[in-house]
């Protein structure tokens, strides 16, 4: 196995008597592309900062390359950071805003205008270096904060929360662009986000954070496919949640609703006659009947939201109440609150949640 | 590290601060012999002087308030309602008198305001006292406006005086009852500012020969050793009681700026 | 129609400020331009070159300097060491209100005050004197002096310079210092390069007016030195008083001369600004 890039071992952080991040712990290797999400105040910045030299932990260590990095000075690490609030110098231009990397680190005048114009060409912004930082909009300043924080060439490169003050389409457009910058480059990448789809649709791997613990690493796919714990399956996309009795636990047999239903899985220490929480992404439920989709509830529609190309719709089966979607379909209009229909889905689509 | 030089600093600055404070409040002390006593202050409160110069200075202090209020709280409200173009050039206006001394000014005032001028106001002791009142109004314009005109910035003048203007409310109305009562606790930090001002001037109401209270202690000073002392003392306490004030008031804003969209 | 009418609405402030302001200013610099008859001359002006007066506006100018340049410093410490030394939060407000309190206490008690503490028989000089055994006055230290005139305007110097340079800290974003560090600057580089450049402005204009409050101050002057210091608004004010330079022309000159001498330090100081604020909207 080959040793990991940046190694996050053990790190604690408290503040006073309040723990803020505890036992953290992640390797990421070299190029990758990393995200933590999590809610407000889950200690993602903490750890980023952590990360950048600005905090120290009270316990546990940062190693980059090998190299234990955890008493290093934050202008010692040769990271490269981006602000939530881009954090431009204001009197400096563009252009010296992009430099001052190379230029306090002594690097000849020509040098940093050859990497400066590089730097103004990768985003795009070649016209705009003797302009000053308020003369842009958000998404050019927070672009020249990530050239400026590439300038240097630095070996890891953070980012907090760095699109969430722009407006939507900007951000949309700015995260394509930062990921394909990023490819180009093959710069190892931490960015935190509190927005899920932004971390799911850039990320190699995400890192689930709840309450200062990294509760999954994983990519994409398995995080949301496969929640590691209830904190992740709720946060991840949207969930229903069945209430089911266990008939028996060593096959997997529960009841949901009166209909029984056959898990994939064994449930291991739970005994029959208990509760357990099942979970349902919405779109894996659906009004059709197919071959694979085995298990079939009546139910009641109680709300239908037209989302445009999606329709949600949120029914109760006695007890339960799920929501799910289907496209929309001009030729047949989607059913109305109070009708009465049938879902259908498959027992493999479920996930069992630990407690 | 930087703590250490922090509390340095300002150990260091308050040393210099608390010393002379010190200093005048011991000496004013030690007219008795051998104990410290209260003789000074009796001695400087008895004064007739005293007496005359202080209430001179307050009812002029009390009057430059009510003509600053009347001059400014309208103005800055029509620069901000109708005329914001302006505004630049009036702020300047009123920082001129922390550019241009004071003694400049009142040296205009007695060229341009003597006997024999179109408007001789240094004829009577009346107009003297009304230039006098001029004169500390300008002093006090940097202070005055600027508090006047951040507290107008927390209010919505356009919309309150709409709302005022639908229910048929008249200028002076609108100014008394409406924009006043808005911004009364940046008017009462910058009347209590102009109080401080006011009180311990000397420039203005010595050269205009007013009987007022810093000429009187400017006297007192020159001739005694003890009681100058102590009016330094009682000086400082009613610039720290005006700033007290301030606060107090201060206390009163409405915190977060009641904002109408 | 509408915009005389709303012009109406500052003619009163217009006119005070013309009444009470400018056209006394003017009438000064007018007069200095003038003989007795009312023709115009450059004698006053050039009465000013005489080594008295000229000995009087250079210790005027060196003392305002003086005391502006340390109270920038001294102020800009004290508050720095507030807002960025990690000081408690109650050092803070107790702070900035002294600072109120003391940038007002100027003129005569002020005077009292040094006098009552670092005069001949003040509390510091007595002390040095008999528990030290420093003799402050042999070690050549008078308040009547350059240096005593200069620490006592320090009183409201500094305080002035706390309270508005106090704010001017706060707008410095912690994100820039940790931006800059990151990327490589040692803490004085970030200073240097830009809480100071960003700060300029502010420090600049408070140093223009410190300058002038400490240039016009007569009070504090007057009741510290009655009239053993020669400076300019000392003389001035003698020469209202009573003519002493026996020509009223000669003293709308010297009034004229403390203007100037405001002016440029005004006009330094927007000059610098405009220089240094292209990156402020
Ligand atoms: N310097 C500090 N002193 C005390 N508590 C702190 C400090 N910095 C952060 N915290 C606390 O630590 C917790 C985690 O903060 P952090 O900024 O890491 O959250 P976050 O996950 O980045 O949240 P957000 O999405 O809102 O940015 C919060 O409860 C916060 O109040
Ligand atoms: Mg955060």
């Amino acid at each position: 196995m080959s040793e990991p890039f940046l190694s996050i071992q053990h790190v604690r952080k408290s503040f006073g008597a309040t723990t803020v991040v505890q036992d953290f712990n992640l390797d990421v290797d070299k190029g990758e592309f990393i995200s933590f999400l999590g809610p407000s105040g889950c200690g993602k910045t903490t750890m980023l900062r952590i990360v950048a030299g600005f905090e120290q932990p009270s316990a546990g260590r940062i190693v980059v390359g090998g190299k234990d990095m955890t008493s290093l000075k934050p202008n010692q690490r040769n990271i490269g950071m981006v602000f939530q609030a881009y954090a431009l110098f204001p009197n400096m231009t563009v252009a010296q805003n992009i430099g001052f990397g190379l230029r306090v680190a002594g690097r000849p005048r020509a040098e940093i205008d050859a990497r400066v114009a590089e730097m103004l060409a990768l985003i795009k912004l070649g016209e705009f270096g003797a302009r000053y930082p308020y003369q842009l909009s958000g998404g050019q300043q927070q672009r020249v904060a990530l050239a400026r924080a590439l300038a240097p060439k630095p070996r890891l490169l953070l980012l907090d929360e760095p699109l969430s003050a722009l407006d939507a389409k900007v951000r949309v457009s700015l995260r394509d662009e930062i990921r394909a910058i990023q490819r180009e480059l093959g710069i190892t990448t931490i960015f935190v986000t509190h927005d899920q789809e932004e971390a799911m649709s850039m990320s190699d791997r995400i890192v689930v954070m709840n309450a200062g613990r990294a509760d999954q690493v994983g990519a994409p796919f398995e995080v949301y496919n496969r929640p590691a714990t209830r904190f992740v399956a709720g946060f991840v996309g949207t969930l229903n949640v069945l209430d089911a009795v266990v008939k028996d636990p060593a096959s997997g047999a529960v009841e949901i609703g009166g209909v029984p239903v056959a898990l994939a899985r064994s449930l291991g220490s739970v005994k029959a006659g208990e509760t357990v929480s099942l979970a349902l992404r919405p779109e894996t439920i659906s009004m059709t009947h197919e071959a694979a989709r085995s298990i079939s509830i009546p139910c009641t529609i109680t709300a239908v939201n037209f989302l445009g190309s999606v329709i949600r719709i949120s029914a109760d089966t006695g007890g339960n109440s799920l929501s799910f979607d289907t496209f929309n379909n001009p030729a047949a209009p989607p059913p109305t609150p109070g009708d009465r229909t049938t879902v259908h889905f498959s027992p493999a689509d479920l996930l069992v949640l630990q407690a | 590290m930087r703590k250490f030089w922090a509390w340095a600093a300002v150990i260091f600055g308050m040393l210099y601060f608390i010393l002379p404070l010190l200093g005048m409040t011991e000496f004013s002390l030690k007219m008795r012999r051998g104990v410290y006593s209260f003789d000074a202050y009796a001695k400087v409160l008895a004064d007739p002087r005293f007496q005359e110069t202080f209430a001179y200075s307050v009812g002029m202090a009390i009057a430059t308030i009510i003509f600053g209020v009347v001059l400014i709280v309208p103005t800055a409200y029509w620069v901000r309602l109708r005329l914001p173009g302006l505004r630049p050039y009036i702020e300047f206006i009123t920082l001129l008198p922390l550019v241009i001394p004071a003694i400049v000014i009142v040296f205009g005032y007695i060229r341009l305001y003597n006997t024999s001028s179109f408007l001789p106001l240094t004829g009577s002791a009346t107009g003297t006292n009304i230039l006098l009142m001029f004169g500390y109004a300008t002093l006090a314009l940097p202070y005055m406006y600027r508090a006047v005109d951040t507290g107008l910035r927390t209010i919505d003048v356009g919309t309150l005086t709409e709302a005022a203007q639908s229910l048929g409310a008249g200028w002076i109305t609108i100014l008394a009852r409406i924009i006043l009562p808005n911004v009364l606790v940046a008017v009462m930090s910058g009347a209590f500012l102009t109080f401080a001002i006011v009180i311990g001037e000397f420039t203005l109401a010595a050269l205009l020969n007013r009987p007022a209270f810093g000429p009187y202690m400017q006297l007192l000073g020159a001739n005694r050793a003890y009681e100058p002392a102590a009016l330094a003392v009682i000086a400082f306490a009613i610039t720290w009681g005006c700033m007290a004030l301030i606060q107090v008031v201060s206390r009163f804003a409405p915190r977060a700026p009641a904002q109408l969209h | 129609m509408r915009l005389p009418l709303d012009w109406l609405g500052v003619a009163p402030f217009l006119i005070f400020a013309l009444l009470f302001l400018i056209l006394p200013t003017m009438n000064i610099v007018i007069g200095a331009f003038q003989n007795p008859a009312g023709e115009f001359t450059l004698k006053n002006v050039q009465g000013l070159f005489t080594p008295s007066i000229m000995a009087a506006y250079w210790i005027s100018i060196r003392i305002s300097l003086a005391s502006a340049i340390l109270g920038c410093i001294v102020g800009f410490a004290m508050a720095a060491a507030v807002v960025l030394g990690g000081l408690p939060n109650w050092v803070r407000s107790p702070l900035l209100t002294f600072s109120g309190v003391a940038s007002n206490f100027a003129g005569v008690p002020l005077a009292f005050a040094f006098i009552a503490t670092l005069g001949p028989i003040g509390l510091v000089t007595v002390f040095l004197r008999t528990q030290l055994g420093i003799d402050l006055r042999s070690l050549g230290f008078n308040l009547l002096s350059f240096w005593g005139l200069t620490l006592t305007y320090l009183f409201f110097q500094i305080p002035l310079m706390i309270l508005i340079i106090t704010p001017a800290l706060d707008g410095l974003k912690r994100e820039w210092r940790e931006a800059a560090s990151i990327l490589g600057a040692t803490g004085r580089q970030y200073w240097t390069m830009i809480a100071l450049p960003i700060l300029f402005p502010s420090l600049l204009g408070t140093l223009a007016l410190l300058f002038a409050n400490a240039f016009g101050a007569v009070a504090t002057a007057i009741a510290l030195t009655g009239s053993s210091l020669s400076i300019v608004p000392i003389l001035l004010f003698a020469q209202i008083r009573g003519d002493v330079l026996g020509d009223p022309h000669l003293g709308y000159a010297l009034a004229f001369g403390m203007i100037v001498v405001t002016g440029i330090a005004n006009t330094i100081y927007i000059w610098l600004r405009a220089r240094s604020e292209r990156w402020l909207k």
